[in-house]
C-alpha cells in the first residue's frame, strides 16, 4: 500500500479568489524519493501543508479530496499526530524555530513525543551531528544565518525520526556546497532508513542525480509525473522548469540535428554523451 | 558609485565578520558578491546604505561618506532588498507594500499610480495587485519585495538572494530587467549562491571567503576554477564540470549557449576533416 495517497484533491485558502490545488492525485511509495517542482505559485507549499495536515486544520480553507498519509485521513487527525509520522521543513525556517537555544528547539520535538531522557539525548546529538550544527548548540536560533537556521530546522524534525520527510525549499539560504551536503544528508537518510522524501526544489541540477520520480505542478495541477529521464523532457521547459543544464544542453544540440541517443540528466551522463559524440 | 576603503566590520558578539574590503564600482556595473555562508556578503551590503556603520575605514555612495548621512537619505540612491522578504513586508495589499516608498518620498497619486502599475507588470505580480503580501507564496513575495524596491527607481540597487524561490521563467525575466537596468546607467549587485544564474548573467563576480575579497574579475574565469570555488564553498556550473571533463575543450565556457557554439565548430570542424 502506498505511504502517501491523494485522491482529487482541491483546496483554496479562506478568502483567496483562485484555488490553490486543483484534481491532485498522487501515489508514493515508501522508500521514494520523490522531487515536487513547478513554477513559483504553483501550490508546491499548499500541497507540502496537506500531507501533515496543516491544510486545512491551521490554514483555513476550502478542500475536497482525500489525503491519506501513513494510513490516517488527515482531515479526521490533529496535526499533533500525524507529527509522528511526516515531518515537515518549512521554507522560511523563522516560522518554525522558537526556542532560546538550537539544542532546546531540536529536543522540543523528541521530548513530545514522549521519548526517554536518554532516547531524547541520543536523537537530538544525532540530528545536530548529522546536520553539522553541534557548534550551535548553545546560540539562539534567532540569531543564527539563514543557512544556519536551515539546518537547526531540518535537525529538529529530523530528530523525530518521521516515516515521511517533507522538505520546502530547504536548502534555499545555504551555499552550493553546504546545499550539497545536506542534500546527501537527506538521500542517505532515504537509503538506510527508508525515509519517504518529498522535496520542494526548484535547483534541480543539485537534487536530480538523489530521485526517483519527479513531480511537476503547474497552477494547481500535477502536469508531469515520472523518472526524471522522462519529465525533463521539451515540455518541462516551456512551462518554466529549471531542467539542468547539462539537460538543456543536449536538449537543443538534439533539435538542432545532432544524433542523441539519451538525453543526459547528470553531469556524468553528459560527459559520457559527449565523449561519444565527439568520437564519431 | 560605490567605494568601499579598507572596510572591517565587527558585530557587537566580537564576531568580526569583514577584514580590510576595498572595492570600487561603477556606475552602469554589474556585480554578483559570492561566497560561502557567513562569508560577509550580507554584512558587506548592508553597509552600502548605511544600515551598518563600518567599525573602521569608509563607505563612499556617489561620494558621500554613509557614516555622515542618514540611511533615509541614502534610500532615495541606494535600494535594498532583503534575502528574507518577511523581513521587509508589512503592508495589507501588494499594491500598498509597493506604494509605500513613493508615498514617503512625497510624489503625486497619478505618478505613484502609474510606477506601481508599471512594476507591478515588469515582475509578474499584475494579479495580484488587491491581495494580501501574505497570500502569495515565498516566490511572489520574493517579487513583491523586489518591486518595493525598484518602484522607486534609485540609482544603485542591491538585491540579497533575489533568485530564491524563483522558477527558470522568472529567473529569466529578472536577468533581462537587471540588464535593462545596466543599460541606464543604474549600478546593480546581487548576493547569490545561484552559480547556474551567474553564468548565465556572466556579471562582474566579487568573490568573499572569511571576510575578505579572494578574487575579483569575470564569472566565467572565476566559476571556472576549481580552487577558488572550493574556497568559497560554491560549486562550479554545470557546463564548466563537464568541459573540463574532456581534453581539449575551452576552459572558461560556463553557459549552455557558448556551450552549444563550442560544441558545434568542434563536431564542425572535425567532419570537415573527415
Amino acid at each position: 500500500m502506498p505511504i502517501i495517497t491523494i485522491k482529487d484533491l482541491s483546496f483554496s485558502y479562506a478568502g483567496a479568489t483562485r484555488q490553490s490545488l486543483r484534481n491532485v492525485s498522487l501515489e508514493v511509495e515508501e522508500g521514494e524519493f520523490v522531487i515536487v517542482t513547478g513554477p513559483s505559485g504553483c501550490g508546491k507549499t499548499t500541497l507540502c501543508r496537506c500531507l501533515n495536515g496543516l491544510v486545512p486544520n491551521f490554514y483555513a480553507g476550502e478542500l475536497t479530496g482525500e489525503i491519506l498519509v501513513c494510513g490516517l485521513d488527515v482531515r479526521q487527525h490533529p496535526t499533533s499526530e500525524l507529527s509522528r509520522h511526516v515531518g515537515l521543513v518549512f521554507q522560511n525556517p523563522e516560522n518554525q524555530l522558537f526556542s532560546l537555544t538550537v539544542e532546546r528547539d531540536v529536543a522540543f520535538g523528541p521530548e513530545n513525543l514522549g521519548l526517554s531522557r536518554e532516547e531524547t539525548r541520543e536523537r537530538v546529538e544525532w540530528a545536530m551531528k548529522v546536520t553539522g550544527i553541534e557548534n550551535l548548540r548553545d546560540r539562539a536560533p534567532y540569531e543564527l544565518s539563514g543557512g544556519q537556521q536551515q539546518r537547526v530546522a531540518l535537525a529538529s524534525v529530523l530528530a523525530m525520526k518521521p516515516e515521511v520527510m517533507v522538505l520546502d525549499e530547504p536548502t534555499s539560504f545555504l551555499d552550493p556546497r553546504s546545499s550539497l551536503e545536506i542534500l546527501n544528508v537527506i538521500a542517505k537518510l532515504n537509503e538506510e532508513l527508508r525515509m519517504t522524501v518529498i522535496l520542494v526544489e526548484h535547483r534541480l541540477d543539485l537534487a536530480t542525480r538523489h530521485c526517483d520520480r519527479i513531480v511537476v505542478l503547474d497552477r494547481g495541477t500535477v502536469v508531469l509525473d515520472g523518472p526524471p529521464e522522462k519529465v525533463y523532457g521539451a515540455q518541462a521547459h516551456l512551462i518554466g522548469i529549471g531542467v539542468p543544464k547539462v539537460t538543456l544542453l543536449f536538449h537543443l544540440l538534439k533539435r538542432d540535428g545532432l544524433k542523441i541517443d539519451k538525453i543526459p540528466v547528470t553531469v556524468e551522463e553528459a560527459e559520457g554523451e559527449l565523449r561519444r559524440l565527439l568520437a564519431n | 558609485m560605490i567605494t568601499v576603503r579598507n572596510v572591517r566590520y565587527v558585530y557587537p558578539n566580537g564576531n568580526e565578520v569583514l577584514r580590510d574590503i576595498s572595492l570600487q564600482i561603477e556606475d552602469g556595473d554589474f556585480v554578483a558578491i559570492m561566497g560561502e555562508n557567513g562569508a560577509g556578503k550580507t554584512t558587506l551590503i548592508k553597509t552600502f546604505n548605511g544600515l551598518l556603520k563600518p567599525t573602521a575605514g569608509t563607505v563612499l555612495v556617489d561620494g558621500v561618506e554613509t557614516r555622515k548621512t542618514s540611511v533615509a537619505a541614502l534610500a532615495r540612491s541606494v535600494g535594498l532588498v532583503f534575502q528574507n522578504p518577511d523581513h521587509q513586508l508589512f503592508c495589507e495589499t501588494v499594491k500598498d507594500e509597493v506604494a509605500y516608498s513613493l508615498r514617503n518620498f512625497g510624489y503625486p497619486p497619478d505618478v505613484i499610480e502609474r510606477r506601481v502599475r508599471g512594476i507591478l507588470e515588469t515582475l509578474d505580480l499584475t494579479p495580484y495587485a488587491d491581495l494580501s503580501p501574505f497570500m502569495l507564496s515565498g516566490g511572489e513575495r520574493k517579487r513583491v519585495a523586489l518591486a518595493s524596491v525598484l518602484v522607486s527607481n534609485p540609482k544603485h540597487i542591491v538585491l540579497d538572494e533575489p533568485t530564491i524561490g524563483q522558477d527558470y521563467q522568472q529567473k529569466d525575466r529578472l536577468r533581462n530587467f537587471i540588464v535593462q537596468l545596466n543599460t541606464q546607467q543604474k549600478t546593480v549587485v546581487v548576493v547569490t549562491h545561484d552559480v547556474e544564474f551567474v553564468a548565465e548573467c556572466r556579471p562582474r563576480v566579487v568573490l568573499l571567503s572569511k571576510g575578505r575579497i579572494i578574487a575579483d574579475g569575470k564569472a566565467e574565469t572565476i566559476l571556472a576554477n576549481e580552487a577558488l570555488t572550493e574556497k568559497a564553498s560554491l560549486l562550479r556550473p554545470q557546463i564548466s564540470l563537464l568541459f573540463s571533463s574532456i581534453a581539449g575543450l575551452p576552459r572558461d565556457v560556463i553557459d549552455v549557449f557558448s556551450a552549444k557554439a563550442v560544441i558545434d565548430k568542434t563536431i564542425g570542424r572535425l567532419k570537415q576533416c573527415r
